[in-house]
């Protein structure tokens, strides 16, 4: 199955390319998309913001020299790419530029087993309640339980004047549980997603297990105590904790951020940069995993590409404009959130690779330290390397135990030093999804891990 | 473009809801980014599109999209009543109604459709070179960026209202990187107002430049507790925060530290906040609000005491009140709900200098990081990261990085000490405008 076409044809496409390069150029992209979307809540115990959209666009992109020109419309109307494609170009002085003659790419887009636009919406009403049901059932001090699903296809048509022409079909689903618990004063929170770039087979195995799960989590922290403040042993959790090397590390491997000398990794292509005990990939191909397509949005397909390897730092991430710059084949990796951004190098599955050290093992070596299970967030600024991360769920260790729950930790430090003290990597492997933010645009990534363990890091808590 | 949202309107009543609403925007927009003498990307856009929310009985649903011809109006407002046939029974879900005239507003700046893109442009490498000219220790810009957007927006409903605004903006920006003592340091600097022509790129640069070379050689503070003073742009990000704890959708869940505390006393009486939807110098004024509601001054919190939640119509119905015309919305893309408009905080009598002194011996925090994952929304308990300066002996001293700060929501409040005599409008956690603050104590952990 070819994923191209049906949004514009070739004969529609070549028409803007051609224009698009009428005053100068060194390379035309037009980049078409419709999206679908649809997402309910419950909440309260009600079923509430119910909400669809339907979306159609086009961006338009023109290299010329070292610069940029870019215009996006919404509609894919003639007019409406006829108006994109004359504000990319308008500010070009240069002699007509010829694209070469589309060829069609096959592409293999993710199957789709069950479309979810296809569920009646009563269905997915149904899901929600049985959540709410699940979540409160933990327990009396679950005071509240929120619950959403959201479900969102998007077509996508990319040609290039290069002669590329190739698309993609990507639907992805996504179910979401927070929980808050409340005993007197003391009020905890806890999520839990489920997400995969699957249809709605994807809830066929117990879905609302997740609600129990961010109910517990709400629970556990009520007989949490404060954080621990201070330079200590960190032990990471598995899956979500993998957004720790999302932030610190992944970030300063896209290619953008390193030729500009705004990444901690510049000039460190083949330098040791973790201990040999540590590999990592960043792979957009993981069979129905939320960071996976068939192509990038650039129409590059995407590919496995090893980034440490045994501690050596083995590859960055590149989209097309950063590839070229450096001499190297794109890696599949320039992706945007929509028609209306500029493709830009991002990560889209990334995750450390399974070691061999046993969890409990880990934790049995740590005399006092701080076991950070899953995190709200974090950020990373990645020319200093800098970054924090909020813990949604930590315990203290204490004598090679897990002891007691903590609340309201940070992890802060910089990307070099903790990754190069990350001394030893978990047997065990499990992938989570998120939403990677950067440079104003949002787009889905898996981020994965066993359990890790940071030598020396900063906790900050509120008992100094 | 009233007329678009009517007919919207109109084809949900069509599709069998009681009552309808359509929302419809359009905006044009600029950006330009530039690194290193040259413009590295320049982007038109065009953005076009409605929203319909359908009420059937006491069921509301939205749906959205960007075909505006008569099949696609019809589709999308289908889709909003058919949206509200899943919804659950809600007995205070209904169309807002018609508030009273809003007063005329000037919110557009002639200057955003008079600069040409390449004025603009060479604005944006201005503000890069005004950075690299400040200090030698500059060793370059990440990027500099100057974007702008002029809005249109009309809102009708069948429940009587109709209004129509258009309103422009514009930003400038640049994180400036420092090099010193073997290491690295970014700076922000940025600017805005209604068109470019307000913009003053020099200064965008150089405070860029100056918060970048102000961390060269900066170290871990010692964990302990003692005063601190947030600078305006971090000031505003905890505003952000508080404003959005002071919504009253957050409150009626139970997801607000501010819930059950109205008439109580939770801040010090150093600090007053209000906010105001009809600020003449605020970036996100309007006439009225994403449902057509008109905007307002609320006072939130006046000597010490909490006087009121921000609602929107909904809660306000839920809540046995009025919306305060605080229902906010991103596009059409996004259904309204309760936010902010712009968010002021009073400003006090003493200079920046003289806070610092009042403080003796702390922390100057410049920057924070991890807002959004280090702050607890529901009891509002905090630990984010943070670099800034030492206060040694009343006066900056040497730079800090890589701790964190701690404390809750209302104790920081409680805990605030003075405010400083200049305010700043800052882009962060909405639309915020604040003087330094000075926290009598807080919870500093480094090494």
């Amino acid at each position: 199955m070819s994923g191209a076409g049906g949004l514009i044809g070739p004969a529609a496409a070549e028409r803007v390319l051609t224009r698009a390069l009428a005053s100068g150029g060194d390379f035309a992209e037009v980049f078409a998309e419709r999206r679908n979307g649809f997402t309910l809540a419950i909440d309260e115990s009600r079923i509430e913001s119910v909400q669809s959209g339907a979306e159609e666009g086009a961006g338009v992109r023109v290299l010329s020299g070292g610069t940029t020109y870019f215009a996006h419309v919404d509609g894919l109307d003639p007019a409406d790419l006829e108006r994109a494609t004359a504000e990319a170009a308008a500010a070009l002085r240069g002699g007509r530029a010829e694209p070469r003659p589309l060829q069609a790419v096959a592409t293999a887009p993710q199957p789709i087993e069950q479309r979810p636009e296809d569920v009646p919406a009563e269905r997915k009403a149904e899901l929600l309640r049985e959540l709410d049901e699940r979540g409160r059932a933990e327990g009396g001090e679950i005071a509240q339980l929120s619950a959403s699903y959201g479900e969102i296809r998007r077509q996508v048509t990319v040609a290039n004047s290069d002669g590329l022409f190739a698309g993609d079909d990507r639907t992805r689903v996504r179910l979401g549980a927070r929980a808050v618990a409340r005993r007197g004063d003391a009020v905890e929170t806890g999520a839990e997603t489920l997400g995969a770039h699957r249809g709605f087979e994807l809830l066929d195995d117990d879905p609302a297990a997740i609600a129990a799960a961010a109910a517990r989590k709400a629970l556990t922290l009520l007989d949490a105590g404060p954080a621990p403040a201070g330079s200590m042993p960190v032990v990471v959790g598995g899956g979500f904790g993998g957004v720790l090397f999302h932030e610190m590390t992944g970030h300063g491997l896209e290619a953008d951020h390193v030729q500009k000398g705004a990444s901690v990794y510049t000039g460190k292509l083949g330098k040791q940069v973790a201990q040999p005990l540590l590999s990592a990939y960043d792979d957009g191909r993981l069979p129905g995993e939320w960071g996976t397509d068939a192509i990038d949005d650039e129409g590059t397909p995407t590919q496995k590409t090893l980034v440490i390897e045994d501690g050596r730092l083995a590859s960055f991430l590149y989209d097309r404009l950063r590839a070229e710059r450096d001499g190297v084949a794109p890696t599949g990796n320039g992706r945007r959130e929509s028609f209306r951004h500029l493709p830009i190098p991002r990560m889209t599955n990334t995750y450390i690779a399974p070691g061999e050290t046993e969890p409990e093992a880990m934790i049995a070596a740590v005399k006092k330290g701080f076991y950070a299970v899953s995190f709200a967030g974090g950020q990373v600024d990645p020319a200093t390397g800098d970054f924090v991360f909020g813990v949604s769920e930590g315990y203290l260790i204490e004598a090679g135990r897990v002891t007691r729950p903590c609340r309201g930790a940070t992890l802060i430090g910089n990307c070099l030093d903790a990754l190069a003290a990350i001394d030893a990597v978990g047997d065990d492997f499990e992938m989570k999804t998120g939403y990677c933010g950067k440079s104003g645009q949002k787009v889905p990534v898996g981020t994965g891990q066993g359990h890790i363990r940071i030598g020396t890091m900063t906790v900050g808590g509120t008992e100094v | 473009m009233i007329e678009l949202a009517q007919r919207a309107a109109a084809a949900a009543l069509a599709a069998g809801a009681d009552d309808a609403e359509a929302y419809a925007s359009e905006t044009v927009g600029r950006e330009i980014r530039a690194h290193g003498g040259q413009v590295e990307s320049l982007t038109a856009a065009t953005q076009r599109g409605i929203g319909v929310r359908a009420w059937i009985g006491g069921r509301a649903g939205y749906a959205f999209g960007t075909d505006l011809a008569e099949a696609g109006l019809a589709a999308i407002a289908a889709a909003a009543a058919e949206a509200a046939r899943i919804v659950d029974e809600d007995e205070f879900a209904g169309p807002p109604s018609p508030g009273g005239e809003p007063p005329p507003m000037e919110l557009s700046d002639p200057s955003v459709a008079a600069w040409s893109t390449a004025r603009v442009a060479d604005l944006a490498l201005a503000v890069e070179r005004a950075a690299l000219a400040t200090d030698p220790r500059i060793a370059g810009v990440e990027q500099a960026v100057y974007f702008d957007s002029a809005d249109r927006v009309a809102i009708a409903s069948s429940a009587g209202v109709a209004g129509e605004f258009e309103a422009s903006s514009c930003c400038a920006y640049l994180q400036a990187l420092a090099e010193g003592d073997g290491g690295r340091e970014t700076g922000l600097g940025f600017g805005l107002a209604r068109g470019p022509a307000g913009l003053d790129p020099a200064a965008i640069g150089r405070e860029g430049a100056e918060r970048a070379t102000a961390m060269i050689g900066a170290g871990k503070p010692v964990s302990r507790s003692c005063p601190v003073v947030l600078d305006s742009v971090v000031a505003a990000s905890f505003a952000g925060l508080i404003g959005k704890a002071l919504g009253a959708d957050a409150v009626q869940r139970g997801r607000s530290p501010f819930a059950d505390r109205l008439g109580a006393e939770v801040a010090a009486t150093a600090l007053a906040l209000h906010d105001d939807g009809l600020d003449p110098g605020g970036p996100d004024s309007s006439p009225f609000d994403g449902e057509g509601v008109p905007r307002r001054r609320t006072a939130l919190i006046e000597a010490g005491r909490l006087r009121t939640y921000l609602y929107d119509t909904y809660t306000a119905r839920r809540g046995g009140g009025a919306s305060t015309g605080n229902a906010g919305r991103g596009s059409y893309r996004s259904q309204p709900a309760v936010s902010t408009s712009n968010l002021v905080v009073a400003p006090g009598s003493l200079g920046f200098e003289e806070l610092l002194a009042e403080a003796g011996e702390g922390v100057c925090v410049t920057d924070v990081v991890g807002l959004h994952s280090g702050v607890n929304p529901v009891s509002g308990v905090f630990s984010v990261g943070a670099s800034g300066r030492a206060i040694r002996g009343g006066e900056l001293a040497e730079p800090l990085r890589e701790f964190t700060i701690a404390s809750d929501l209302v104790s920081m409040l409680r805990a605030v000490r003075a405010a400083g005599a200049v305010a700043r409008w800052v882009p962060f956690g909405g639309s915020v405008s604040t003087p330094p603050l000075l926290i009598g104590e807080m919870t500093v952990s480094g090494s």
